[in-house]
């Protein structure tokens, strides 16, 4: 195993041995034979396929149906490190919703000099409706994805906050029924806390955030722009287990500013809609006229009250990498507590000394535009050409104000199957937060994405990245069982 | 239920019973084609002719070879109606509905679609049935799955009324294959090559014993024609077909209060099939009847879509 940075098995620095949450898986790849694990692997993605857990890249033949590999080597988080995590992404995940509810009503942060007025009225993501409109129970980001890298044993920073629609949670509970088809005595014997409930939890909270007047039973539905979508595996998967009606908007229709969905009984009343399609698409006479995925009137039923957007639109806002920098002091400001996870160092470049040292250093540094995902619109110096940099500093240089930079952190890695063994790749832990009217629910653990080439940091299953499962587990608790 | 999605779950019946049939109805043309004395048209293209393909085909039908053919009515996408495209839709429709179907049926659907092209690609010259025999396996598979996962309620009752009304045609359809092909000149109606090409249209269905157990007398054509018109008890039958589809609009009737034109048109349709009997049949033309049969059954199908508000 290669020594360099922190690894979630071996651990970092000069002393490396297995960590506490590894000892017992360690013992048993001692016991079993990369063969066995290759076969299993392979086992496991014919199962994907053929349940059809895949995702559609965008071609002619449909036959390019792809699925996102999937690496046995669970990612094992410590009970005690999640218990901190966890506390850490409710108070990000609760300030992001104060921070929303604040900037589209009493704007006190602007007033307090906290942040920049223009960054947030100048922002593409500020939607200037959402300031007349009051989200039910006054709840904006129900379903946010909070990114979360490590470098050290103690040290874990959030990258970046996701607070539009996160998709991967249907990987999540998907990677753990394969691992415990594949390996139920090693699942069993590490007593890993559950995620399964999850789907209930996103029910509870859907349905908790219904319009007051809509009576007690609403009817929810899952929003998806249809089967050609990457996603939609995750809509339908999602719709299946919470019993959500998946709808795409052509089978919804706005009267008397009220929305329905056509059924083969008549027009049917919706009250709570789970939309994965972007602000722009939602309604085609309040954003894009082109959209055809969307709702007409739909944002003036939202407005009336009879109906609730899950994420509010406007959310966006909140995933602004220029945003971002300025989390540590967003938390502060609401909660009056510093944050518990902290953020990567970014610079501004948007502010001339910053933009210096950002084009100083352009080899070192991670540059991002503040609105990108994905991976894309991304340099990562270190392992880039000379001529990727120049280009990339044409573009810098011209609009320094859409990129923040990071220092190139040395993301943890975890122990991968590859050909030839257990290899170290980098990884990063997406955990799923839910903000329903009565609080917040967070399931153990999260999405472990994983960059399968070697050495490289970019994990987003678009760019070749894969998922593992993520196990937390109480150290002290492990058993061993009898074959 | 969405519309869209009993939409969906209607045409997936629909697709999984014409892939089904369209392979059998090439499967029986290849046979007569076996038959000694066999003449122009041939047994295929009185096989294309019947399933109405010949409609849509790009070229000059009466010049279209055997391979194309086959080509044409299972795995060319550009048509709409093969078995390829029957299955691609149905998997795109599964899909779109899934949440609606338990996993084994949509599993069924999705991997005879990843499947396709591997099987496809193993299809000899000479070994269509191997072909036959894959698509009538993953159609059991599928009806399996139906029969044994799903909840007995509206998902299912759409997907069983888009098979019926599906299968209504596709037995129409294949009765009439008899009107297009002719007996080759010296041969006299009931005669061996005659009443060899009966055996084969009742095999392609698998519903050869099942004429020996109704009728005791050897094969004659009104009989067979009566079997797959007449008789309640067969599963393809006309008159099965119909009295399906109206016991399944009934419950939909029951579990949504819609009713209208639908049930108006299977009701009639069934009183003119039960009010019926084979000499009737056969004195006013089977062919004329058939023909009939086919544009009440269609008219049918719109008056479903406009019904449910698909």
């Amino acid at each position: 195993m290669k020594k360099t940075g922190f690894d979630e098995m071996w651990g970092g620095g000069k002393t490396r041995s297995i960590r506490k949450p590894y000892l017992s898986f360690a013992k048993w790849v001692d016991e079993v034979s990369v063969d066995e694990m290759l076969i299993r692997q392979a086992s496991a993605e014919q199962i994907f396929r053929k349940t059809g857990i895949t995702f559609a890249v965008y071609s002619n033949d449909e036959a390019e149906e792809r699925i996102i590999p999937f690496d046995i080597v669970p990612r094992i988080i410590a009970g005690s490190e999640w218990d901190k995590l966890s506390e850490g992404l409710i108070q990000r995940a609760n300030a992001i919703n104060m921070f929303l509810s604040d900037i589209y009503g009493k704007k006190e942060i602007m007033k307090a000099g906290i942040l920049p007025e223009d960054l947030i009225y100048a922002n593409p993501q500020y939607r200037l409706q959402m300031t007349v409109i009051k989200p039910p129970h006054d709840v904006w980001s129900h379903i946010s994805g909070i990114d979360i890298v490590r470098t050290g044993a103690d040290d874990f920073f959030v990258l970046e906050d996701n607070a539009r629609t996160p998709s991967g949670v249907s990987y999540m509970l998907e990677d753990r029924e394969a691992m415990q088809r594949l390996f139920p005595s090693l699942v069993e014997q590490h007593k890993i806390r559950p995620v399964s409930q999850y789907t209930d939890y996103l029910i509870e909270t859907l349905r908790s955030v219904a319009p007051p007047n809509c009576g007690n039973d609403p009817m929810v539905v899952i929003l998806t722009p249809g089967p050609y979508n990457s996603a939609f595996y995750e809509h339908s998967f999602l719709a299946d287990r919470t019993g959500a009606e998946l709808v795409e908007g052509s089978d919804l229709f706005v009267k008397d500013r009220k929305v329905f969905m056509r059924t083969t009984e008549g027009p049917q009343q919706v009250d709570v809609i789970y939309r994965r399609v972007d602000d722009d698409f939602i309604d085609p006479l309040m954003f894009n006229p082109d959209s055809m995925l969307g709702v007409p009137g739909l944002m003036d039923a939202y407005a009336q009250g009879n109906v609730t957007i899950v994420n509010a639109p406007g959310t966006g806002i909140a995933d602004d990498k220029a945003i971002y920098s300025y989390m540590p002091e967003i938390i502060k400001f609401y909660t009056g507590k510093d944050a518990i996870i902290p953020n990567v160092e970014t610079y501004r470049c948007r502010e001339a000394d910053k933009l210096k040292y950002v084009n100083d250093n352009l080899e070192k540094l991670v540059v991002k535009l503040v609105d990108g995902s994905g991976g894309y619109g991304m340099l990562v110096g270190p392992t880039s050409t000379k001529a990727q940099i120049e280009d990339f500093r044409k573009a810098l240089l011209k609009e320094p104000h859409r990129f923040i930079a990071q220092p190139t952190l040395a993301l943890s890695t975890c122990p991968t199957l590859t050909d030839s063994g257990l290899c170290p790749r980098h990884v990063d832990l997406r955990p799923f937060i839910l903000t329903g009217s009565k609080g917040v629910n967070i399931v153990p653990g999260g999405l472990t994405r994983v960059a399968l080439t070697e050495g490289s940091l970019v994990v987003n299953s678009s760019q070749g990245g894969g998922t593992k499962d993520t196990w937390v587990v109480d150290e002290n608790n492990i058993k061993v069982v009898e074959e | 239920m969405l519309s869209r999605t009993a939409s969906s779950l209607y045409w997936i019946g629909r697709h999984i019973e014409r892939a089904d049939f369209t392979a059998r109805l090439i499967d029986a043309g290849l046979k007569f084609d076996m038959l000694p004395f066999s003449e122009s048209p041939s047994g295929i293209q009185s096989a294309f002719e019947a399933s109405g393909a010949t409609l849509i085909y790009p070229g000059d039908k009466a010049k279209a070879k055997r391979k194309q053919i086959i080509n044409f009515m299972c795995f060319d996408e550009s048509n709409q109606s093969s078995v390829i495209s029957c299955f691609g839709k149905a998997r795109h429709d599964a899909r779109a509905v899934r949440t609606a179907l338990t996993r084994e049926v949509f599993e069924e659907l999705n991997e005879a679609w990843l499947n396709f092209r591997k099987v496809q690609n193993a299809v000899k010259n000479d070994d269509f049935g191997a072909f036959v025999a894959w698509v009538e396996d993953v159609v059991r598979g599928f009806e399996g799955a139906l029969h044994r996962t799903m909840l007995r309620n509206e998902c299912l009752w759409f997907i069983r009324l888009g098979a019926a009304v599906e299968r209504a045609d596709n037995t129409a359809r294949l009765l009439d294959v008899k009107y297009h092909v002719l007996l080759p000149s010296k041969e006299h109606v009931g005669g061996p090559v005659d009443q060899a090409q009966w055996t084969t249209l009742l095999r392609s269905v698998s519903a050869e014993t099942a004429y020996r157990w109704i009728y005791r007398e050897g094969l004659v054509a009104w009989d067979v024609a009566e079997l797959l018109i007449l008789k309640q008890e067969m599963p393809r039958s006309l008159a099965a077909c119909i009295s399906e589809i109206n016991l399944i609009l009934s419950r939909l009737r029951s579990s949504n209060g819609r009713t209208g034109a639908a049930d108006r048109k299977a009701r009639a349709i069934e009183n003119k099939i039960k009010n019926n009997n084979i000499n009737t049949i056969f004195q006013s033309g089977l062919h004329e009847f058939l023909v009939q049969f086919q544009v009440d059954n269609n008219s049918l199908g719109h008056s479903i879509a406009e019904q449910f508000l698909f």
